[in-house]
């Protein structure tokens, strides 16, 4: 049972990455990358990670892939459309299955299957604590990094004075 | 379960995103590719915090922070993409000529 939800959710995640790169239109295109992140979100489950699953559709399928389709409409559909692909699509191809090739290798010669898990999960409240007491500092500096890559956004993004259209 | 699947997986999620990357001259596209590639990296930071022999809460830890960068970087990139839209009227990342030497 276990394995058949492993493999659907893996045809999924996959599928819709392949598909949010292959898509000539941009908001479907958009659609199956959070079809994909939502995969991801579900592996996070199966990893007893609830919360970071939670935070990932909160941040990612809520606040990123709605900002991708803002920007999406907010460029004309034609100057999407018209960008072609480069020539490179056969080294492309073939740089990322060796890639996937060569780490699949590397992982299934080493030891990592005879790693076992352990019995109790980190709750919730184990999680927040620590958040909040710990790893304190690291959550400061988080939070200004985001208030400032947003204020770099609306700068980069703001109109000049007497520019026309 | 077996860690070996999920760490299989997130080489599978990398290897798209390289490709992606390589492959797409379209500006959203490169971002998605780059989305793609931080999911795999999450994925492996949380599979190895499940079977860590340890108990320890610092690889969900780092993986939300992870992903509290990560939506810092796709509001600058798309920031950057209307930008470059205005500057230039096209999304072909091969036609932002001004930084090339």
């Amino acid at each position: 049972m276990t394995d058949a939800i492993f493999i659907a959710v893996s045809v999924l995640t996959v599928g819709s990455a392949i598909l949010a790169l292959e898509f000539k239109e941009l908001i479907y295109g958009a659609i199956a990358l959070a079809a994909s992140l939502l995969g991801v979100a579900m592996f996070f489950v199966m990893l007893d990670a609830s919360f970071v699953a939670m935070f990932q559709v909160t941040v990612y399928v809520g606040a990123v892939v709605v900002l991708v389709i803002f920007t999406i409409m907010l460029v004309r559909r034609e100057a999407w459309l018209q960008v072609k692909d480069g020539s490179r699509k056969v080294l492309g191809a073939i740089l990322g299955l060796s890639i996937i090739l060569a780490l699949g290798a590397l992982y299934l010669q080493s030891g990592l299957s005879t790693l076992q898990t352990k019995e109790n999960s980190i709750s919730i409240k184990q999680l927040s604590e620590e958040m909040l007491t710990y790893y304190s500092p690291a959550l400061i500096v988080v939070g200004l990094t985001l208030a400032g890559s947003v204020i770099g956004a609306l700068i980069l993004s703001k109109r000049e004075k007497g520019e026309e259209e | 379960m077996n860690i070996t699947e999920f760490v299989i997986i997130s080489a599978i999620l990398v290897g798209i995103g390289i490709y992606g990357l390589v492959v797409k001259r379209n500006f959203i596209k490169t971002l998605f590719s780059i989305e793609i590639i931080v999911n795999a990296a999450n994925l492996n930071l949380i599979a190895f915090s499940k079977f860590n022999p340890i108990t320890s809460s610092a690889g969900q830890i780092t993986a939300l922070f992870s992903i509290a960068i990560a939506a810092a970087e796709v509001a600058v990139g798309l920031a950057l993409i209307i930008l470059a839209y205005r500057l230039y009227n096209d999304v072909d990342v091969k036609e932002f000529r001004r930084l090339r030497g």
